[in-house]
Formats: C-alpha cells, sequence, structure tokens
C-alpha cells in the first residue's frame, strides 16, 4: 500500500484525512458486505475492486493519462459515456456518497442542501478523492437547481469544471437542448483529446458500453428468481462499481458472476431463504458508500429484488442503437438513448411513475421503499404520487427521508422492520 | 404456558405475562441510564415458557435473552386489538416517538406512520415543556384542562417552543393557558400524522401520553369521535410482544 501514498501525495490528497477516509470505508465494508452469508464467489472481484477503490484503479488511470488518454468526471447518468470513450478518455464517476468536512462545506453551501451535493464538495474540500484530482475534465450537469446552483460555486474550487445544460421536458424543444448540448460535449471532448469524434469509433464505444448494460440487465433478471440468488446489497455495489471500473473488465466480471447466479438458481440456492419478503428501491442514486437503507432493510428480514435509481435500473436500462452510419447518426442515438432518461428534473415526470410499478411487478416485489434525499426536492416531490399510485395498485409503500448520517438508524430500522412485519 | 411481553421504550420498560388469555401479571420501571440492567431487575421472580421483546432497546435484549423481536409497531397493533378487537386505527404516542397505525378489516397493519427523527410533540415534549411551566407530569394535563382560553404555540421544536414558553411567561401570560396551547401543538402534530393513514372508526389511543387527559380531549374535540384508551396505556406494547411471543417459534 505504501507505493500509493506517494501516488496520492502527487494528486493533492490530503493524506492523513484520507487515510481517515479510508479507514472508515474499509470498516463499513467489513461490517455491511464481508458480514453478508452466502455471497456468490464472484463478488470477490468487487471485494478486490473495493479494496483497491482509490488505489489500484487510480494507478491504471494515472497509467491511462501517461499513455496519452484523458481522464473525465462526472457526477451523473446524463453525461455520455459512449461520447467519452469515443474520444479517447475515461468517463468516471466522482465521489459523493459520504458525509465529508461538512463544515467546510457548509461554509460555501446552505445548511439545508442535500447530502449528495455537500459530499461532492467534501470530497473536494477535504482533499481526498483521487478521481477528482486525477481527472482532466470535470464535468456538471444542470439536472436539480442545487446542484446547477453549487456548479457557480464548484468553479472556483477546481480549474477544469465544464457545464453542461439538460432539459426538463420530454418535448421536441427538449430533444433539441440535450442534442445541442451533446454535440456542445463532443466537441469539447474532441478539444481536450485532440481525437476526433468519428463514426468507427462512436461504433465501438457504443458496443462497450452496451455491454456494460446487457451484463447489468443480465444481472438485474436473475434477480427475478425466488429465492435471490444475489443480495441487494451486492447488485448496488455492481451497480455502483460501474461508475468507475474499466468497462470491458467490468462487463466480464458481472457476466462471470451472473453464470454462477444460474447455478445457483438452478440449485434453488439463495441468499436469504425462499418466501423473504421483497423489496424494490425507488428514489434518490446511492453513491459509494451510501449503504445505510439497504443495509437495513436486508438486516430487517427482506431482500432487496431491484434498484429504481440512477445507480440502478434507471441509468442502465435503455442501450444506444448502433444502426447510424456517420458520426451525426451515431450522435443522435445517443441523444435518443439518454433523453429517455426518467429522472425527477423532468416535469411532468410519468415515465418515471410507470417504471416503478412495471419494475415491482417485474420483480415480484412485496413493497416499494421510496427513498429521498433530505433537501432534495425533485425525488421528495414524487415521492407522495408515486406512494398514491403505488397503493391504488395494492402495492405497500414506505417513504424514507435519510441522509448520509447515522443518526436515524435506530428510527429507520423501526420503520423498516416494522414495513416488512407488514409485508409477511 | 406463559408468555411474556417486554417493550423497552425510551422512557419506561413494562413486562406482561400473560396466561390462558388473560394477563397475570404486569409490572413498569423506569428506562434509566442503563436500561438492559433495569429490564433484568424487572423481569426478577418473573416466571415465563417464552419471552418476546418490542421497542427502542429490543434488539439489546435479543443479544443477551436470544429472544425474538418484533416492532412497537406490530405490537401496539396486536396489543391494541386483544383489548378493542373492533380497534382499525391505533395512535401511539410514547416518550420519544409517535405512530399512527391504520389496520384494513381483517386487523392486519395496512400503513402507519412514525415522526422523523425529532421528539416534537411526543412524551419529551410534553414532559420537557411541564418542567419549564413548573408543572410535575401528572398535573400537567389537567392544569392545561382549566385553562379558558388556549394560547397559540407556533414551535413544533422541542428547543424553541421552550424559548417561546419562557418568552410567554415573561409577558405575564397565564400558564395554564400556555399549557393548553402546547398540548394543542403536540395534538396538530399527531393529527398530521394520522390523516395521513386516513382514521377510521375505532380509534385506539395507547402509549404514556393517553395518560395525559387533556391530550385525550383534544384529541376527541379534533376528531369528532369518541376514542378507546386502554386502562393501562403504556402496557398495549408489552402485551403485543407476549401475544407475539406465543405465534414465534
Amino acid at each position: 500500500m505504501s507505493d500509493y501514498k506517494k501516488m496520492w501525495a502527487d494528486l493533492g490528497l490530503n493524506l492523513q484525512a484520507h487515510d481517515a477516509l479510508l479507514s472508515v470505508l474499509g470498516k463499513a465494508y467489513q461490517d455491511i458486505y464481508l458480514a453478508q452469508k452466502n455471497r456468490p464467489a464472484g463478488m470477490g472481484y468487487f471485494d478486490f475492486v473495493m479494496s483497491e477503490v482509490h488505489g489500484l484503479r487510480i494507478k491504471e488511470l494515472l497509467d491511462e493519462k501517461a499513455a496519452g488518454r484523458k481522464v473525465i468526471g462526472s457526477y451523473c447518468v446524463f453525461v455520455p459515456e459512449e461520447i467519452a470513450l469515443a474520444g479517447n478518455a475515461t468517463l468516471v464517476g466522482l465521489c459523493s456518497g459520504a458525509d465529508f468536512a461538512t463544515e467546510e462545506v457548509e461554509k460555501l453551501l446552505p445548511r439545508n442542501t442535500c447530502s449528495l451535493i455537500k459530499s461532492s464538495f467534501g470530497f473536494k474540500l477535504g482533499k481526498v478523492c483521487p478521481y477528482l484530482e486525477c481527472s482532466d475534465m470535470i464535468v456538471g450537469e444542470n439536472t436539480c437547481d442545487g446542484k446547477k446552483k453549487a456548479y457557480e460555486t464548484l468553479k472556483t474550487l477546481v480549474p477544469n469544471l465544464y457545464v453542461m445544460d439538460l432539459p426538463q421536458v420530454k418535448s421536441a424543444e427538449g430533444r433539441a437542448l440535450l442534442k445541442a448540448e451533446y454535440f456542445r460535449f463532443k466537441a469539447a471532448v474532441e478539444n481536450l483529446t485532440g481525437v476526433r469524434i468519428d463514426a468507427d469509433k462512436l461504433r465501438k464505444s457504443i458496443a462497450i458500453v452496451n455491454n456494460k448494460r446487457k451484463a447489468i440487465h443480465r444481472l438485474m433478471s436473475l434477480r427475478k428468481a425466488d429465492p435471490a440468488p444475489i443480495s441487494g446489497l451486492d447488485a448496488l455495489l455492481a451497480n455502483q462499481v460501474f461508475f468507475y471500473d474499466n468497462p470491458a473488465r467490468f462487463t466480464e466480471s458481472v457476466n462471470k458472476i451472473c453464470d454462477e447466479l444460474e447455478t445457483r438458481i438452478e440449485r434453488k440456492e439463495g441468499v436469504f431463504p425462499k418466501k423473504t419478503p421483497r423489496i424494490l428501491i425507488s428514489g434518490c442514486p446511492m453513491a459509494v458508500p451510501n449503504w445505510k437503507l439497504p443495509w437495513i432493510i436486508e438486516t430487517s428480514g427482506a431482500v432487496i429484488v431491484g434498484e429504481e435509481s440512477c445507480v440502478g435500473e434507471r441509468g442502465t436500462r435503455n442501450l444506444t442503437a448502433d444502426s447510424g452510419s456517420t458520426a451525426n447518426e451515431l450522435t443522435e442515438a445517443i441523444v435518443d438513448r439518454y433523453f429517455k432518461i426518467d429522472c425527477a428534473i423532468f416535469t411532468p415526470n410519468p415515465d418515471r411513475m410507470n417504471h416503478i410499478a412495471e419494475m415491482a411487478e417485474t420483480y415480484k416485489a412485496d413493497g416499494v421503499i421510496h427513498y429521498g434525499l433530505q433537501f432534495c426536492q425533485p425525488y421528495l416531490m414524487e415521492a407522495i404520487p408515486v406512494e398514491k399510485a403505488l397503493e391504488s395498485k395494492n402495492i405497500p409503500t414506505l417513504r424514507i427521508d435519510s441522509d448520509y448520517s447515522m443518526e436515524d438508524l435506530g428510527q429507520l430500522k423501526t420503520r423498516v422492520e416494522a414495513f416488512v412485519e407488514l409485508l409477511r | 404456558m406463559r408468555y411474556a411481553g417486554i417493550d423497552i421504550g425510551s422512557r419506561s420498560i413494562e413486562l406482561v405475562v400473560l396466561e390462558n388469555q388473560e394477563i397475570a401479571e404486569s409490572r413498569q420501571t423506569d428506562s434509566g441510564f442503563n436500561p438492559m440492567e433495569n429490564a433484568e431487575s424487572l423481569m426478577q421472580g418473573m416466571t415465563y415458557d417464552r419471552i418476546a421483546a418490542t421497542g427502542y432497546g429490543r434488539h439489546l435484549f435479543e443479544i443477551a435473552y436470544n429472544s425474538p423481536t418484533v416492532t412497537e409497531i406490530k405490537a401496539y397493533a396486536e396489543g391494541a386489538k386483544f383489548l378493542f378487537p373492533q380497534v382499525r386505527t391505533i395512535l401511539d404516542i410514547g416518550g420519544q416517538d409517535s405512530k399512527a397505525i391504520s389496520l384494513n378489516d381483517e386487523g392486519k397493519i395496512k400503513k402507519f406512520e412514525m415522526n422523523d427523527r425529532c421528539a416534537a410533540g411526543t412524551g419529551k415534549f410534553l414532559e420537557i415543556m411541564a418542567r419549564s411551566l413548573g408543572y410535575g407530569l401528572k398535573d400537567f394535563g389537567p392544569a392545561a384542562l382549566e385553562a379558558r382560553k388556549d394560547i397559540q404555540i407556533s414551535s413544533m421544536c422541542t428547543v424553541f417552543a421552550e424559548s417561546e414558553v419562557t418568552g410567554l411567561v415573561a409577558k405575564g401570560e397565564d400558564r395554564r393557558e400556555i399549557a393548553l396551547g402546547l398540548h394543542s401543538s403536540a395534538v396538530r402534530r399527531a393529527l398530521g400524522m394520522l390523516k395521513r393513514i386516513s382514521v377510521n372508526d375505532s380509534l385506539v389511543f395507547a402509549g404514556g401520553v393517553a395518560r395525559n387527559p387533556c391530550m385525550c380531549q383534544l384529541l376527541e374535540k379534533a376528531l369528532e369521535r369518541k376514542i378507546l384508551i386502554p386502562e393501562n396505556p403504556q402496557m398495549v406494547g408489552a402485551l403485543g410482544a407476549a401475544l407475539l411471543a406465543r405465534e414465534i417459534k
């Protein structure tokens, strides 16, 4: 591990704070992940990835940089990975799943800002995110009000912030805006890497990203089995690592786990006994290491069978069509694919409602837990009609508002346990 | 067979033993600073065949006694159904949290609401407010009932409400009227939860706060219906746990 110290120091990380972060992360991983029973052997890959998430993976990115590639950091599933890859850049998700340097953050952001935004600032101000420090370009995107205003301040903290505008209505004008922004992004990537993005490169990158998505689709579809062959925590981890890992290696590793899960299903083996109450989680994204709610759910006698989330099926569900013959046509296909994302920043947003109900049915969920981050207006607002609509279909629903702190752990545990009791 | 239920709450611990479908014994003590020690002394000399734990401290009890656990929500629902078979809505306001539970026609839990992490409108809120007005907890409700008018308290937060009370006292307001205002504020909070689960007839009000006559009266007035109050509202959770101990193997 000691050789990473120099790498981290060279990246400008605060070594003491970073050590503290890694030790908390390691402890949490031990208590939440390694303490699980009946895990698929293939999860060993993800255990390794997590143990090296700030080590080997960063070294790989630095090696790629030394060989002439660029690294682009992002905070949102609207940043198209196909365009980054086609331009000879690697796209990585930036850290935003834990409270860090909160006092410093609250000098720049109001206290009633959601944990995710605060966390992204905390990792910058605390100098503990090697992904952010090794990024050649950081993409901010105008999703919610909190994020778009926060980027105005983030711009003063990082030298390479690129802000992408996003539509809020699924209309022809909305699509035109997304298209204009993706073409502008494509030019910015070309400018960054000096690589001209042509049809051939796009076709290759679309295949790489689609394969990654297909592997996740395969994993998701195996979770329909009862008993569930993999825990929700482990499936969430795969969805989280989706944002960090080398895409080809990720695809291979997820497929390997799927092979194992198929054998498990044949043998009727699962992580929990058959008839364990099945929960669908829906709502705000859960970035590493925000495992609090899934951990509570799966230690309260239930199993999570799906995530309607950006770190989950909302983010991965559609493929990009690869039939275009020109760079323009392929970029249009990318626009089409991303324009389907039913993020709560869109108004109105009926697709998401339909998708939640569809997922509940597909994955045979007994109930839905809606997860909203405190102060996340778009998702908290949608939570109320979502709950009403699901209950009108006789799908029990529990609404949880929480943040990254642990102070509501006891309260949440009682609510989740009581919800699981009523599903039995 | 004797089935016991223990409810380890934030303020008090209750223990109930059931024998032949009847309450054979019930005991209560303060949770204090070492709830497990207090639970143990409460159980001294008590015999039972099986025990189940509920309440805030249920998981500590589970580790120490290897007993099954059940949430307060389920325990209160079961306990209330035992006492009032026709019950369809339960309001439980305890020491540090409150919950509203609605049951379907078969008596199964359909939906529940729980206060969020703050203690607004709970027993703790009333306890702190009573103290800041110089009342004992027992006298607080009756004193509020003597008020001729209700003084509006706008803060739901215990800390802000306490400063609001200090301000009102300094202005020379009648403390019974302030007391009524505080009770109304706690009732508003409870009504908010009840509205989210839809109130049905046969509402049982349980938990320690149901011993406060002013809370009961204000609730009846606001809901425009008679509410059912168990003889010993604090025992409902322990009773429910005892009933569930019978079912759990």
